[in-house]
């Protein structure tokens, strides 16, 4: 049951982003961007962690979950330390989103040829 | 000729001869593809939670990890720009498309040199996401811990 779940929200998130880019004309990009920031936005209110907590990997694979952990690490720090703390925090807790993401990519444009 | 030329006007003239993109099939197939990834998503994460030390709250991490590891291999390999052409959002929207936009602009630019080209376009089209993710959390995280603050 939790698969399915998974399913249908991340897939409605996609639909989303898909009208986004065929009604709306925004370029991938906008989209994406759009979408960290609407992330960032439900953190608000436990919003997101509710949606987390009903679908699992169906809120914490795309990419609205991006925004809304840059908030949630600078909350949690902000909490302790004050304003310094959201600098503090930030990358708390994509930090091994964007390691892996920057060694990966790395390692990958190393070995593979360009094509097209 | 005249009219249909006409600087003004050209998005209005140009506008039968543009192909309608298919609104629902598009939706459908965004939906599957998307639906995929965070299913795969959901077994990995249940898989790090059964055999290694992770909690439901922390095994988003090694989960994304994973997605992220197979999306530059697909990328590098050309298998990735095919599942995006064919579902649009479905690829684009999930951690696999970020990762998959890191790897692309690094291997278009390899002949430029490793430092002067796949580090230096790293982040060419990733970049947007990183500024806009950690502005807006900074300018909201302010906000909000000014009104906790203000409420005690």
């Amino acid at each position: 049951m939790e698969y399915l779940i998974a399913f249908v929200i991340g897939g409605l998130i996609c639909v989303v982003g898909q009208l986004l880019l065929d009604v709306c004309k925004l370029t991938p990009a906008h989209v994406v961007v759009t979408f960290v920031v609407i992330g960032a936005l439900l953190d608000s209110f436990g919003i997101y962690d509710q949606l987390i907590k009903f679908s699992g990997a169906g809120a914490t694979v795309p990419i609205t979950s991006f925004g809304h952990a840059l908030l949630h690490g600078a909350m949690a720090e902000g909490k302790e330390h004050g304003y310094i703390g959201i600098a503090m925090g930030i990358f708390k807790l994509t930090s091994a989103g964007i390691t892996s993401a920057i060694l990966f990519g790395f390692i990958a444009a190393l070995i593979f040829k360009p094509r097209g | 000729m005249g009219q249909l030329n006409n600087k003004t006007n050209y998005k209005k003239n140009i506008k039968p001869y543009q192909l309608k993109p298919n609104y629902l099939m598009n939706c459908i197939k965004a939906f599957l593809v998307g639906g995929f990834i965070c299913l795969l998503g959901e077994a990995l994460q249940n898989f790090y939670i059964r055999f290694f030390d992770f909690t439901e709250k922390t095994a988003g991490a090694p989960t994304q990890g994973t997605l992220i590891i197979l999306s530059c291999l697909l990328t590098g390999i050309g298998v990735y720009d095919k599942i995006g052409q064919f579902a649009g959002a479905g690829s684009l929207i999930p951690v696999t498309g970020f990762a998959n936009s890191i790897t692309s602009a690094a291997l278009e630019h390899k002949s430029e040199g490793i430092v002067l080209g796949i580090a230096t376009n790293l982040f060419k089209l990733a970049g947007a996401v990183i500024v806009f993710g950690v502005v807006s959390a900074a300018v909201l995280g302010i906000i909000r811990l000014f009104i906790m603050n203000l409420l005690g």
